[in-house]
């Protein structure tokens, strides 16, 4: 190796860009302008600020983390043939074919839970038959999932707006949607680390919760009929919802994948599958990885959500059962990143307290919906 | 974090140490954590009766003694916050010296000896001419910032660091938990609290006028954090909040007074509500002109550091025109009621003399009418619901819908009862003909319930229920008998007394072809209690066609329905001006501010903390060979790779690698 290369600053992120990551930018750039100058008259500052600031991130994102590029724009090509194939008609989701088998909201959805359970299938068979290449499919699987989720997610955007303009919100708004979001998010975040790791193995485990969720989207779905789009209640008509609940979800879907990469730590760590699965160093930091991540979003979550209520309650904090569970949440994993940083705590009893964290995390999550009434009335079971 | 040896320590700073320790703290974020949850199970600030009525007065009392109506206000849970407060702040106290100075150095002071020692070490022969200036480029290129130290024997030492910033990322959160906990006691009731032990204050809980609350009762504007709610019915104002406390309240007194001008909901074309919208107009003496503005869910409006908020609605004393019918009269006229929401009005007869209390008018009804349920759900109008109270003060509740809705395909008015607030409504369907007016039915009723005219009813139902034989025989004097007979006594009570009826006269085995014959006369005669009623009316007579044999057997069970009614009037709206209330809040929030700047510098504070990474690396210069070590604050796997990573680009450097 050259001495020099050692010797000279590490190039500047914008010289190592490609051509294509600039014409992902300009498209994304594009896209935002595009959409400003047609609904500039419908958007408050705030709105249209996101709108740029997304432009931004998301290319940025898309240079750090490549695959997401090729992603986006997919998701966004699917979207908007979809709405094209709409010709601003609702009904034409159960007649045009296109949007009836493949991605009117309702079937992509359905897509991604395929692929979601076809994808840990797939994981499970490579871990087991220990082949690269399965894992690779499986890997692929997860990534169409994703797809066909955000798909899912952006034509239902556009329908709640085919409904009525004054309908129309983003769908993050009621338990079906959160839980896409949720599933989503965590299969994005578990494949960067598998890009990271440069491990296949995890994908098994991880995709138990995802698809546990799917399972509720699904009784949701046919069980309960639930998944039509409701117009929103004027408490949730606010810009933060759009920021406070996915940056909420970011937090859910890690501590959903800390707490899975703990489960296989405790098998690791007691000999089982041990050597088809990644080593406990590795597990160990990915945990580790995912609660910080998970910890820091869910801070910012928490407190957005705190900003809201003083907008929409009168009061940024008032001790609603979601609030006070969020913060034991919150308490939870702070606690687990004192024992871990401060004390040097390792080994399995953070593996176990991950994995509880999942638990106390979900009651926050689902139960208090469930048992608890109080001001977040967004999804009653 | 650190180590101290407890022999010589006193008992204070044994104390302060207790207090500052990493255990302490980790134990009041555990025990904060459960006691938050008690809040979250049991229903906080519900009205105390409940609370009576759900454990008995024992665990009442001894709940209540703990606070748990109202945990976050608890003096213990205060206490808990107070420690994590103190035992947080004592953590940055001590440990912030520290961090401070880590965060400055570069701990040169290392040594050739110390180097050896480390656990991320390595050794190079030195071949280059000019190592320390290559190695200096290289730590710049890879932003660790360095301090050239010439050893006493003409060593080079660079002793370089990077991500030091880490360090402020444990300051920011620490200071931040601190200054969001301060701003949290600013907004809480602390200063009540104290006034409340002393006697100084006290909650109100009668249900007196507000001008009635004594002084010790009444929070004034000095009172600098408070959330208080104010009930304005449009065109009404006021400059005084109610703070809900406990099982009472406290009069919150303004500088200013806030009047509602209109209040506004608006809909989905689901029916859903979409807005709730109040226009206020605040008026203060220091003001030229008062300010005149709009609030909504999620856009409040804040004065005089008083924020306003729309939070619910109600009735605000909606003026009712009712037209108030006597139902086993045979009156075919309604009197006629005004009433407002609010009102108690005495109503009906000496004998039958009732109090009406109307409680709630509803302009907008979303409900779902079709047969399967399937449909969708529509607005069906107004309508309003009202007690009944009779002399023994006991009252029934009603519902009644303004206008008729349509159930299969036709038209019903709809009034629901109940006897008690956890009961169910039990509705009574009164059915329209095609005048579409609650006054044929009222009609048909009334010349039913008349007994003088059940013989002419029952001449004419003879008349066109036997066959002209029969008529002509001695059998229509005998049906005529009972049909009258059948008449009085669905008059006295609907078909429950006709089934007595029939049990009494007819032999069991009879009973069920009984039952259809005289439904079959009943109906037949109901029918010509119809014509009649609108004969006498001089109306046309009705078509005998699908419609009106149904108005006519609807009829007849909602005649029978009347008499579970319980009551001897029928009240149906006819007109209405509404007038509504909106429910405001008003928060006096000091805290907010700092609650603020504390989360702001908590989130900065936590992405320091965790995605700044502190490394050191020493690297010690000799004429012959390169001695580098490495540390970091938290060992982990990312820097495991990254010291085997310099380790083997520094020996590309200055050489290859001699001993480790
Ligand atoms: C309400 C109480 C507290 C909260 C919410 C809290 C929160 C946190 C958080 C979020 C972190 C970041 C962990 C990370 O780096 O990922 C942290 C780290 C830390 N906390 Fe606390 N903490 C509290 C009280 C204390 C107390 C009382 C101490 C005193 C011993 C303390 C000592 C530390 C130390 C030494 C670190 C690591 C700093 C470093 O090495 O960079 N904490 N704390």
């Amino acid at each position: 190796m050259n001495t020099a290369i050692l010797l000279d600053a590490p190039t500047p992120l914008y010289k190592r860009l490609t051509s294509f990551d600039w014409v992902f930018a300009a498209i994304l750039g594009a896209g935002a302008v595009y959409a400003y100058s047609q609904y500039a008259q419908n958007m408050d500052i705030y709105e249209a600020a996101f709108l740029f600031i997304f432009a931004g991130v998301f290319s940025y994102l898309g240079w750090v983390w490549k695959p997401l590029r090729t992603l986006i724009l997919g998701v966004g090509a699917v979207s908007l043939l979809a709405i094209y194939n709409y010709h601003g008609d609702l009904s034409r989701a159960n007649t045009a074919f296109f949007l009836k088998f493949l991605i009117s909201s309702q079937s992509a959805v359905m897509w991604m839970s395929v692929l979601f359970f076809l994808a840990m299938f797939t994981y499970w068979f490579g871990l087991f038959k220990r082949s690269e290449f399965i894992s690779k499919v499986a890997s692929t699987l997860t990534w169409s999932a994703v797809f066909m989720g955000l798909v899912g997610m952006m034509v239902r955007w556009y329908e709640s707006y085919l409904i009525a303009p004054d309908v129309g919100h983003i769908p993050v708004s009621n338990l079906y949607e959160v839980f896409i979001l949720f599933c989503i998010i965590n299969a994005l975040l578990y494949l960067h680390y598998e890009g990271v790791y440069k491990t296949r193995q995890l994908g098994g485990f991880v995709l138990i919760v995802i698809n546990a969720a799917v399972g509720f989207i699904l009784w949701y779905t046919f069980g309960r009929e639930a998944s039509g789009i409701q117009p929103l209640v004027p408490a949730l008509q606010s810009y933060w919802m759009k920021i406070h609940v996915p940056a909420n979800f970011i937090g859910y879907g890690a501590f959903s994948l800390a707490a899975m990469v703990g489960s296989t730590y405790l098998l690791v760590e007691r000999g089982i599958l041990a050597s088809r699965l990644p080593a406990l160093a590795v597990l160990d930091d990915l945990m580790h990885k995912s609660i910080a991540i998970g910890f820091a979003f869910f801070t910012i979550a928490t407190i957005l959500g705190a900003v809201w209520a003083a907008e929409a309650w009168g009061g940024y904090w008032s001790w609603d059962p979601k609030e006070t569970w969020a913060l034991i949440v919150w308490l939870n994993y702070a606690a687990w990143l004192h024992l871990r940083m401060v004390k040097g705590l390792r080994g399995p009893i953070l593996a176990w307290w991950a994995v509880i964290g999942l638990l106390v995390t979900t009651f926050a999550f689902l139960g208090v919906n469930m048992f608890l009434s109080g001001l977040h009335s967004y999804g009653e079971l | 974090m650190q180590q101290t040896s407890l022999g010589n320590k006193s008992i204070q700073k044994q104390f302060i140490e207790l207090l500052s320790s990493m255990r302490f703290a980790v134990s009041m974020l555990t025990i904060l954590g459960i006691a938050s949850i008690i809040g979250t199970v049991l229903k906080q600030n519900e009205p105390y009766t409940n609370y009576i009525i759900k454990f008995g007065q024992f665990w009442f009392d001894a709940f209540e003694t703990l606070g748990l109506y109202d945990v976050y206000h608890a003096s213990w849970f205060l206490l808990i916050l107070l420690f994590l407060v103190i035992s947080t702040s004592l953590c940055v106290y001590r440990n912030t010296p520290l961090m401070l100075k880590e965060w400055r150095t570069y701990k040169a002071e290392a040594t050739e000896k110390s180097l050896h020692n480390f656990s991320h070490r390595a050794e190079y022969t030195n071949t280059q001419p000019h190592s320390a200036d290559l190695l200096a480029r290289f730590l710049t290129a890879r932003g660790f910032k360095f301090k050239t130290v010439t050893q006493t024997n003409g060593d080079t030492l660079l002793a370089a660091k990077a991500g030091t910033h880490q360090r402020l990322g444990y300051m920011f959160t620490h200071a931040a938990i601190v200054i969001i906990s301060i701003g949290g006691l600013l907004d809480g009731n602390l200063p009540f609290k104290i006034q409340e032990m002393l006697g100084v204050k006290v909650i109100e809980n009668r249900d007196v006028v507000e001008s009635e609350v004594p002084a010790k009762s009444r929070m004034d504007w000095s009172n600098l954090s408070f959330r208080a709610n104010m009930q304005l019915p449009e065109g009404a104002s006021s400059d005084v909040a109610f703070i809900r406390i406990k099982d009472g309240y406290l009069v919150q007194d303004l500088p200013f007074s806030i009047g509602l001008k209109t209040f506004k909901i608006e809909h989905y074309a689901t029916g859903q509500p979409k807005s709730f919208e109040s226009d206020i107009v605040i008026n203060d003496p220091e003001l030229k002109t008062p300010i005149t503005t709009k609030i909504r869910v999620n856009h409040p409006f804040t004065y005089k550091g008083v924020t306003i908020y729309q939070s619910d609605f109600q009735d605000g004393g909606t003026g009712l025109t009712v037209d108030m019918w006597d139902i086993f009269s045979t009156e075919t006229r309604p009197a006629l009621v005004e009433a407002k929401i609010f009102d108690e009005v005495k109503i009906g007869e000496q004998s039958n003399r009732l109090t009406a209390e109307f409680n709630d008018f509803r302009l907008f009804n979303i409900l779902n009418l079709s047969p399967d349920g399937k449909g969708k759900p529509k607005n069906v109008g107004p309508n309003f619901t009202y007690k009944l109270r009779d002399s023994q003060g006991q009252a029934k509740e009603y519902i009644s819908y303004m206008q008729p809705l349509r159930i299969d395909g036709h038209s019903y008015y709809i009034s629901g009862m109940r006897e008690t607030v956890q009961d169910e409504y039990k509705y009574l369907r009164i059915p329209l003909d095609d005048d579409m007016e609650l006054a044929s039915f009222m009609r048909y009723k009334s010349t039913l319930f008349d007994e003088s005219l059940h013989a002419e009813i029952a001449k004419r139902t003879a008349k066109v229920a036997l066959t002209d034989k029969q008529y002509n025989s001695e059998m229509r004097q005998n049906f005529e008998i009972s049909a009258q007979q059948l008449l009085n006594t669905f008059r006295l009570g609907g078909y429950t007394e006709l089934a007595k009826f029939i049990e009494k006269t007819v032999p069991k085995a009879e009973r069920t072809s009984a039952a259809q014959t005289y439904i079959k006369i009943i109906q037949t005669a109901a029918f010509e209690t119809y014509q009649l009623s609108r004969e006498r009316a001089n109306l046309p007579l009705a078509e005998l066609n699908e419609n009106s044999q149904l108005f006519v057997t609807d009829g007849l069970n909602a005649m029978s329905d009347l008499f579970f009614y319980g009551a001897p009037y029928y009240l149906q709206l006819s007109d209405f001006k509404q007038r509504q209330a909106s429910g405001l809040q008003l928060t006096r929030s000091p805290g907010q501010a700092i609650v603020y700047i504390g989360s702001a510098l908590l989130t900065l504070g936590i992405f320091a903390m965790l995605y700044i990474r502190e490394r050191r690396i020493w690297l010690l210069v000799k004429p012959n060979s390169v001695l580098f070590g490495m540390s970091a604050n938290r060992k982990n796997r990312d820097f495991e790779i990254e010291f085997e990573q310099t380790k083997a680009d520094l020996g590309q450097i200055v050489s290859a690698q001699k001993t480790v």
